[in-house]
This record gives C-alpha cells, structure tokens and sequence, in this order.
C-alpha cells in the first residue's frame, strides 16, 4: 500500500513537472532513505540546471518489486547492494552504459573495477561499501564478542537480549558464514543443518528489526545486534560502550551501487549525475553523511578524519568477509522455506 | 454532493428522484475503482504462477493454494502433509486480534457509557479528548508505545523509584506489548459506536426496571445491552477486523519474532520471497474468513430482529 502510494506520488510529480518544468532538464532517482545528503542534491541541480527528484526505498527487494510493478520508465538510476545490482541486469531492468559515456570512471580505485555482481562496471558505478556483523554493549557483556557464536550459539548471559535484521538475505549469509557452508548450497545436509541450527537459534533472540536496528542496541533493549558497520557507529555515538564485532569466521561485506536504469526518462543527466557522484568531493560527502567507505581515488583530503580511523570502517586484516549471493530459483524456493519456518 | 443535498429541502428525495442513479454514480465508482478492482486484481493474481523475484506468469496455477495447505518438507518433495505452518500464523493473528477486541471492550464500554451519562455539553468534550491522540500517525503513537515500554524506559523508571518493583518488568517484545499496542490502536473504534448506542438508550427503562425490584446487574444485562447490542457488536468488528491485518504492532512492540497475516502478506511483495501469487491468496483467504464472520453476523441479526419485530 505504501508503495503503491509513493509510485502513484512520483508519477503525480513527474506529470506535474512535465507541465511546469523550470530547469533545463529533470532527474529521477529511486533511493534508500536517509543515504544522500540534500546539499548535494542542490549542488548537483544547480550545477546542472536540472530539477531532481527522489523517491525512496527501505529495501531492496522492496526497490525490485516496485521497478517489476510497472515503475520502470519512471526513474533515471536506483541505488541497490551488489547482489541485487546483478539482479536487475539477470532482470533486464538496467542499461548499459558505453564506454567513453563516463569520463570520471577512472576515479574508481583500481580494485573495485571489474566487481562480480557487475563485471567491468557496465550498468553501475560503486557508491557505499561496508560491512555487515554485529555490535555487542561490552558493558553488559564481557566476553570474546569477535565470533557469530554471539548470534548464533549464544552464551547464556546473551539469552533473550539479542536483535536480528528481519532481512532474509543479510542473516541467511551470516548464518552460512558461521557454518563455514556455501550460501546457496544445494546440499541437502548443509541445508538441513542450517535449518536445524537457526531453529535452536531462535528462541534466544529478542526481536528482528532492521530499520529499528540502531536503536534497539542505543536504548539498551538488547545487548546484542546485527547491524551495519556505519549504522553501528552512530549507535556508538550514543552508547559509548558499545562495540562492533568482526566475528574470526567472517561477516558480510556489500556494495552499494548506482545503477542506470533500463527506459531512463532523462539518461542524459543520469549519466552526468554518475559522473558528479565519481567526483572525490562530492562522494567523500556522502561518505561523510552515511559513515561507510567510498571507493573513488582522491577522497581522502575531504573526508572527516575521524571517520577513516574508526573502529567501524577498519576490518582486521588476514579474515575475509563474504557478498550476498543471488541464487537461483530452485535454490532460492529452499532458502525462502528455511526463512518461513524460523520466523512462523 | 453535501451542496445539492442542503439545497434541496425537505422535498430532496422527490426533487432527486430521476436523477439518483446519476447522484449515486460517484460512489459506485469509488467503490468499483477502489474496493472491487483491487480485489478482483488479487483474486486473479492468486490463481497465477509465480515468477521468480516477483510479478507473476500469465499461466492458471494452484501452486499458491497448494503452497498454503500442502507441506511437503524442505525441498519440495515429500509426500503432501497437512501444512500447519500458515493455520498457525493465522490463528496467532486471530488470537491477538480477538484479545485486543476483548480488552478494548472491556475498557470501552465502561468509558462510552461514563460520556453518555454526562450532561450533554460536556459529552462533546469527552468524544473530542477521546479523539485527541489519533490527530498523530499510528506509526508515531506505536513507537511512542515502544519507548514507554522499554526496559529502560520512563514506565519502568517511574516503577522503580517508587519502589514498586526491584527490577524492571519486561514488556517490550511481548505479547502483552502487541495486545497493548492493538488496544491503543484501536480504542475508540470501540468507544464511539458504543457511546452512540447508549446515547440513544431512553434511560426512563432502567428507572422502570429499577422500579421492578431489577438490580443493577440485571438492569445491565436484561435492559440496557440488548438496546445497545448493535453498537457493542459494531465496535467489536471495527477493532477486531483491523487488528487481524495489522502488522505495525506486531513488528514494532512484538518484535516481529513470528510472522502475522499482515507481515505474512507483506513479506510475499516487500520482502525476499518476492512471491506475489502467494500473498494475493494468503490476501483472499483473509479476506473470504472476515466475510464469512460477517454474514454469519449479519444473519444472526436479521433472525434476532425477526423474532424482536
């Protein structure tokens, strides 16, 4: 319903500034909330005379069922994690972008050039990266908290004090990680194991919920969280005696990208948007805003120093972490029942 | 519409009489774009295959059907057992829904019967103090909710101090939090059709009935709730209909540990199932259950005025 609402908004808004266009040209971007600061917004509009317009998103799959409902067409470029940018290519859903179309996408450091979910940068320009794991309040919890044990096989004093993301995708590959099991396994004992073991996981867990993720670790309701690396250090900010984890098995890592979308009203401007977000200052802004890490040369001098030195964006070499995996349908069918049943 | 009704008189319905069909075109429109087309839609969409990631074949399938009654184990090919998984998701969801109702009732029918019985200036400022907390969202109000339940929050402070309790209750990711939640929620659902029937009650009945040697309990339970029935039974549906589908509540105070219809639903178009004929049947299961508890209503009625006419 609420989508169905900020579709039916962004199409009133698009009509209305057909017919009253001031700017020289428009630009439609379909993001998540709270990722983009507006100043940049008005940089980038005014630098261009062009009139921008945003829609946002909570998650990606709810972007994917938005852009699959008939609003492919209405946005310019959609801003999803790694996974789902290899989605929306398997989908259709994004076009490709020539070479010589970008003329900043040599500002990509060299090894985030030619990632998995988007080989060669085709469709898509990097714009976040970060990782995935876990804070525990250190205060209330003294032991090792660098191990998926926490969430997973948690120690008594832990028990009932432990939030989840409600997000399939994000506790499904931790939970392979923890395992040490491929993340689409199709092997039939892998795959009951992990049933088995999120199901005696479970009832140690307080609450799922992503959107109230920081939250719920800063007000003390639990003493244990699945969180996001930069999200986990504004949780910090407000309860210093919290502490982001990076679990000796691995944690998840993603990538949240720029994606020029299939039918782009105004891909012109789309492409002159990417290029301005591949400018050191002006990403280091974002970067700046959302707390995570940007991969583009040259940010280093316009970035806040505390943020580089922080706990949160600095994982422990020698330990690898992991992308989410997009599996294929038979495969998906099982995970889906896996999720069903943790959460029935 | 409300200036072409004034406008007319005392005569309105033979001023309007050729032309009704045309004055009610509007609504059937309204409810023909906004009730009957979504539904219909869903319908459809139910009995359709599922695409991967979402949207759906053109393709006429059972599967989603099949997938709410059948479990056939965790790859799909086991012999069909009876699937619990969904009755119980759905009965969780009636039992949450069906305590809200009770509780709201039960704290309801006391506070519309306290307006009814003031005088007739101050009733208007009880109805209007009544309504004061829903001018804010229900997003806003539940996670008000959240923040007076909390370990650490101002209810279990104020507890404390006082030396009530030594350590703080546990409420928030409960039970009792969603009932709680729900009740709130839906509070003067309950309120305001009760307090219209009771306003209209000729109170000179229970005087007679006092007069009669009835006590107080007979008075009420003789007297008094059967002349307000349709409005305690109004009450009940507004809050008990809503509560089913919501998933705020549930979420934000329950934890969202265990799916309802509503998360149910949503999680089948928002979430990583992405399986649309799937939602649209659990949608249409959900919504042939409420209406057969209003029919089933509807002609309890009709028979209890029969016999009362």
């Amino acid at each position: 319903m609420k989508k169905l609402l900020t579709t039916t908004a962004a199409a009133t808004a698009l009509l209305m500034g057909a017919t009253g266009a001031q700017a020289e040209g428009k630009l439609a971007i379909y993001h998540w909330f709270e990722y983009i600061p507006q100043d940049l917004l008005d940089k980038f509009s005014k630098e261009h005379d062009v009139e921008v317009i945003m829609d946002t998103y909570d998650s990606n799959e709810a972007m994917l069922a938005t852009l699959k409902a008939g609003a492919i067409g209405t946005y310019d470029v959609a801003v999803p994690t790694d996974y789902m940018v290899s989605i929306l290519i398997g989908e259709g859903l994004a076009d490709e972008i020539a070479s010589g179309e970008l003329s900043n996408i040599g500002n990509v450091k060299a090894a985030f050039t030619d990632p998995a979910y988007d080989p060669g940068l085709k469709h898509s320009i990097p714009y976040q990266g970060g990782t995935t794991s876990f804070s525990v309040d250190t205060a209330e919890y003294t032991g090792d908290i660098d191990s998926t044990d926490i969430i997973f096989n948690p120690p008594e004093e832990l028990h009932g004090k432990i939030n989840v993301l409600d997000s399939q995708g994000e506790v499904l590959a931790l939970a392979a990680v923890h395992m040490g099991i491929p993340q689409c396994s199709t092997d039939r004992d892998q795959l009951k194991a992990l049933n088995d073991m999120l199901q005696a996981a479970k009832p140690h867990w307080a609450s799922f919920n992503s959107d109230t993720a920081k939250e719920v670790l800063a007000a003390g309701d639990v003493v244990a969280g699945m969180i996001f690396n930069g999200y986990a250090a504004k949780a910090r900010e407000t309860r210093e005696t919290l502490k982001y984890a990076y679990p000796k098995q691995g944690w998840v890592n993603w990538m949240d990208s720029v994606v020029l979308l299939k039918d782009a009203p105004n891909r012109e401007n789309a492409l002159k948007f990417m290029d301005f977000l591949l400018e050191p200052e002006n990403i280091a802004q974002v970067t700046n805003f959302a707390r995570y890490t940007d991969v583009v040369e040259g940010t280093a001098e316009f970035i806040d120093p505390e943020l580089a030195s922080m706990h949160e964006s600095n994982p422990p070499a020698g330990i690898e972490g992991v992308f989410v995996e997009a599996c294929d349908a038979e495969t998906q069918a099982v995970y889906d029942k896996i999720w069903t049943n943790l959460k029935k | 519409m409300a200036g072409g009704a004034t406008s007319g008189g005392n005569a309105v319905t033979d001023t309007y009489k050729e032309a009704r069909n045309w004055l009610l075109l509007p609504a059937w429109v309204t409810l023909g774009i906004l009730v009957l087309a979504p539904v219909l839609l869903m319908l459809v969409y139910s009995f359709l295959t599922k695409e991967f990631r979402g949207g759906v074949i053109w393709e006429f399938s059972l599967a989603a059907y099949d997938q709410f009654f059948f479990d056939r184990g965790l790859f799909g090919d086991d012999p069909a057992k009876i699937e619990w998984t969904y009755i119980a998701i759905f009965w969780r969801s009636i039992w949450q829904a069906g305590a809200a109702t009770i509780l709201s009732l039960v704290i309801g029918f006391p506070t519309a019967y306290f307006i009814a019985t003031r005088p007739e200036k101050q009733r208007v400022i009880w109805v209007f103090l009544i309504t004061i907390p829903y001018w804010v969202n229900l997003l806003i109000r539940t996670v008000s909710m959240r923040f007076l339940l909390r370990d650490e929050g101002p209810l279990n402070s104020f507890l404390m101090t006082t030396g009530l309790v030594d350590a703080p209750i546990h409420m928030i990711n409960t039970n009792f939090a969603v009932q709680v939640g729900l009740f709130y929620s839906y509070l003067p659902f309950m309120v305001l059709p009760i307090y219209a029937a009771v306003e209209r009650y000729n109170f000179t009945l229970s005087e007679a009935a006092a007069d009669l040697y009835a006590n107080k309990w007979i008075t009420l339970r003789h007297i008094l709730l059967p002349a307000v029935k349709p409005g305690v039974v109004a009450g009940c549906i507004l809050v008990f209909v809503p509560s089913l589908g919501s998933f705020l509540a549930p979420d934000l105070l329950g934890g969202a540990k265990n799916f309802m219809i509503g998360s149910l639903i949503e999680e089948q178009f928002k979430g990583n199932a992405g399986n649309w004929p799937f939602g649209a049947a659990a949608s249409m299961i959900l919504l042939t259950m409420v209406l057969i508890i209003l029919v089933i209503y509807a002609r309890a009625q009709a028979r209890s005025d029969k016999e009362a006419g």
